[in-house]
């Protein structure tokens, strides 16, 4: 069964300079291990692909329940000199939740 | 020694609401009120206030919150601690003297200086973001090193009533009055990393108090219109709860205080400021009341021997031009408009790009491409050091009233300023924080 991570999940996305943070926290905590399985580096680089330029790095953070997502090259050219509508990619957080994890 | 201190965060950012402060400083039983308003560019286009006007350069809504502020902190005995100084502090201090002097209040105020490190900039330093020469950037307009507690503290030993600063590292604003009062050593780095965990967790205000939290849907936060800012109770061990003033709207709970925690931290292991470098990998969140969370856990390592400098710089201007279509074929319309705009000026610009507002402008079209709005807005924007040439992208784009396709309606055209930021590391030892006491 396919869900979408918005149904499970929520997070905030935050900037410096070019690079961008997602946080992804599950609701219920024993959905932690569904997003730890399901949503790599990798997924989230190819999911955002039209944003993302750099290279994706994963911290899980199990103490917390909690995934950050440490995006590089995200922002254009970067917070302040972005041509973007959203120059800090405040919105992307959203983008993220978007994405469709397989639950068996 | 206290064993006990309050601290409440009034503001967030440089255009943060004024009301949810004057609320913490009336009902909050402070003892001190922290006002955060510099974000990485703030302090450049401050930097540009400044060489127009030497009285300027602080933050545009100093007046304001003063004036509505002032009272209350003397009444009640808090402590203000801002970087509301941004380019200017001492002009900002003066500021604050002279509304003072109006409303008949005796006021002392410690200016920390020190951070603008303009003229020890060589061009040849590395920045963090391309690992180009500063140089390679042009024409720089400002650089503020990132100063910490040990700038702040000295202010705080004076009996000023308010401490204006200018850039300072955020969760420093907090981490500089526990340290103080609590007679905490600046080098133990765990102290330094809860007490640094702690003022982050505050630093953005309302948004560990259910502001950029709220949905409706998933996660409903009340009476956001009266969202109230937090305070945060800490003990000299460090131990900590977050919570505001009852009657106030919003939420304070685990799931506010996770986002705000992991918000704009690039490496939850290692978060670096001038006090230490912070793990807020196991911190610990619960939630003990209505709107009450206590939160430990927070920890470090030895702070850094260099500091973090942002470096202002001209980057040119940013054209923009926007109208919208509606009904049918809107979509079909729209496309034709960003196609006439970018076969008409698009080659010309350093960068150029066309947005379907409604459709696809924030993620692409990847994500959207199923949508199907009544109505669409273009916008065409181009980035260019050539500011007439910036100026005809709006042009352009309200020029397909009469010469693009049917039904476009309300342009609007918009050229600003284009202020980069990028960041360099300076030894600590070069830069060193000046102490000034001003009296009205």
């Amino acid at each position: 069964m396919k869900i979408k991570l918005a149904n499970i999940a929520h997070g905030r996305a935050g900037d410096k300079g070019n690079t961008l943070l997602l946080s992804l926290i599950p609701f219920k905590p024993e959905d932690f291990s569904k997003l730890v399985n399901n949503v790599t580096a990798e997924k989230v680089k190819i999911h955002l692909k039209n944003q993302l330029q750099g290279e994706v790095k994963r911290y899980v953070l199990p103490e917390l329940n909690a995934i950050q997502f440490t995006c590089f090259e995200a922002l254009g050219t970067g917070v302040t000199t972005s041509i973007g509508m959203d120059t800090h990619g405040k919105s992307l957080s959203y983008a993220l939740l978007e994405m469709e994890i397989e639950v068996g | 020694m206290k064993e006990k201190i309050r601290i409440g965060c009034g503001a967030g950012f440089s255009g943060d609401r004024l009301e949810p402060a004057l609320i913490l400083a009336e009902y909050g039983n402070l003892d001190y009120l922290v006002l955060e308003c510099l974000a990485e560019r703030t302090i450049s286009l401050a930097q540009k206030r400044k060489k127009n006007d030497p009285n300027l350069g602080y933050d545009p809504l100093l007046e304001r919150r003063i004036k509505g502020l002032l009272p209350f902190l003397i009444k009640n005995r808090i402590r203000l601690i801002t970087n509301m100084g941004a380019a200017n502090p001492k002009a900002g201090a003066q500021k604050i003297i002279e509304i003072a002097k109006s409303l008949n209040i005796p006021v002392k105020v410690a200016v920390v200086e020190g951070d603008d490190v303009f003229e020890k900039l060589t061009g040849n330093e590395f920045t963090l973001e391309s690992g180009k020469l500063l140089e390679e950037y042009g024409d720089l307009v400002s650089a503020n090193a990132y100063l910490g507690i040990d700038a702040i503290i000295p202010a705080l030993k004076t009996d000023a009533n308010i401490i204006i600063t200018g850039r300072v590292a955020d969760p420093s604003l907090f981490l500089a009055p526990l340290a103080y009062e609590f007679g905490w050593d600046i080098n133990e780095p765990n102290l330094m990393g809860q007490g640094t965990m702690i003022g982050h967790l505050m630093e953005c205000a309302g948004q560990i108090t259910g502001g950029y939290f709220a949905d409706p849907v998933s996660k409903p936060v009340p009476n956001m219109d009266t969202l109230g800012h937090p305070f945060v109770d800490v003990e000299a061990n460090g131990n900590a709860t977050i919570s505001k003033v009852s009657g106030t709207g919003g939420l304070i709970s685990s799931q506010t205080a996770k986002e705000q925690l992991l918000y704009e931290v690039i490496d939850p292991h290692a978060y670096l400021t001038p006090d230490v470098v912070a793990d807020f990998s196991k911190v610990k969140i619960q939630e003990i009341g209505i709107d009450k969370i206590s939160i430990s856990g927070g920890l470090g390592k030895q702070a850094p021997d260099s500091l973090k400098v942002s470096v202002g710089y001209n980057a040119g201007y940013l054209g923009e031009g926007e109208i919208s279509y509606a009904g049918a074929n809107a979509k079909e319309r729209a496309f034709l408009a960003g196609e006439i705009i970018e076969k008409r000026i698009g080659k010309l610009y350093d960068e150029f790009r066309i947005d379907y507002i409604g459709l696809s402008s924030l993620h692409g079209m990847e994500l959207s491409k199923d949508s199907s709005p009544y109505e669409i807005r273009v916008r065409a924007v181009g980035k260019t050091f050539d500011k007439t040439l910036a100026n005809l992208v709006g042009e352009e784009v309200e020029a397909l009233y009469t010469n693009g396709p049917a039904g476009g309606g309300g342009a609007r055209k918009n050229t600003q300023e284009l202020m980069g930021v990028v960041s360099i590391l300076m030894d600590r030892k070069k830069i060193n924080p000046i102490l000034t006491i001003l009296e009205s």
